[in-house]
């Protein structure tokens, strides 16, 4: 496999607010499980108070700072422009999205490049809702609206991905940089929005499946007002797209 | 197409299709009356048996949960190792 690798180069993007710990345990896993891949880990710290930066820094000392780069902004601008941000800054050919809690695991990067070297994918979305992909630490309450969610967002928008609002992704950088610029929403929506105007667009898009475990260190961010703003979402697609 | 046009006109296509069997009354008029209801009800009825199933199935895996604290008991230790600051549990 790492011959065949040698002229891809992927970005991982990883956007972190107070996340210290997670994301010297994510970079660790990273470098653990695609060492032979030629990548960098471009981390989007918006000013977190807790020292975050500190961590990366000495993340660049073990490993190099040619590997690790710390793009920060001064303070919490949201998810989408830290994409976007990360992405000016990315000088790889594919670029992945992940999130620094440690849901995402890193041991599925290369399940992600495999896929998209056999079937030349625009983008590959991990998923949770497929044999050998899976959730742990969610309430039968937070699965319901999962499953709810879902079966809404099907039956109006006929995406053709099972995962709408999953976010640990693999990229072509063109494709990014392309769907990236339209996209309004933020949070959860935001990802439903990047993959339903790509697979809109004809981009070529496959799935594996990953597990997703609900964050081990720091709370959760899901609050009950992001209902509202699925459900907005989903209207705004359905006129929009 | 904008996909809201997509289904606005399958449902035009449905009313066509409801108003023709009025008009040529080729079942009871009462029956026809009630079928946007029918129609109404077997959509929830679908909406809650897909959510019904995927609940059941629901994929969980709680093996990962342990699996990923071996890993961060691992990382943690290379980390303090290599001077990184990962605190002190």
């Amino acid at each position: 496999m790492a011959e065949q690798q040698n002229k891809n180069k992927y970005s991982i993007i990883v956007p972190t607010y107070n996340e210290r710990l997670n994301i010297a345990l994510i970079v660790f896993l990273v470098f653990k499980h695609i060492p032979d891949v030629d990548f960098e880990i471009i981390i989007v710290d918006d000013g977190s108070p807790d020292g975050t930066q500190d961590i990366v820094k000495q993340l660049q000392r073990v490993y190099g700072d040619d590997r690790i780069l710390l793009r920060a902004r001064p303070r919490k601008l949201g998810l989408g422009t830290a994409y976007i941000h990360g992405l000016k800054h990315a000088s790889g050919n594919f670029v992945v999205i992940m999130d620094a809690d440690l849901s995402h695991h890193p041991k599925y990067l290369p399940h992600f490049i495999k896929k998209q070297m056999e079937m030349g994918a625009d983008i590959v979305t991990g998923t949770r809702y497929v044999r050998g992909g899976g959730v742990h630490g969610w309430t039968l309450m937070r699965k319901l609206t999962s499953r709810g969610a879902n079966v809404l967002a099907h039956t109006l928008l006929w995406p053709g991905v099972s995962d709408l609002t999953g976010s640990f992704r693999l990229y072509k950088k063109s494709v990014l940089e392309d769907i990236i610029s339209s996209c309004v929403s933020k949070g959860y929506v935001f990802q439903m929005e990047m993959i339903v105007k790509a697979s809109r667009k004809g981009y070529h898009i496959e799935e594996v499946p990953i597990t997703f475990v609900d964050r081990v260190y720091g709370s959760s961010k899901l609050g009950g007002s992001e209902i509202v703003e699925y459900l907005k979402g989903l209207v705004y697609l359905l006129f929009t797209t | 197409m904008k996909h809201i046009v997509k289904i606005m006109t399958f449902f035009v296509a449905i009313t066509a299709v409801w108003i023709s069997l009025l008009q040529t009354a080729m079942i009871p008029q009462s029956h026809t009356w009630l079928l946007p209801l029918y129609f109404i009800v077997s959509l929830g009825c679908y909406g809650l048996l897909m959510v019904g199933i995927g609940l059941m199935q629901f994929p969980t895996c709680p093996q990962e949960s342990v699996l990923l604290q071996q890993d961060v008991i691992e990382a943690k230790l290379f980390l303090k190792h290599n001077g990184v600051d990962v605190g002190s549990d």
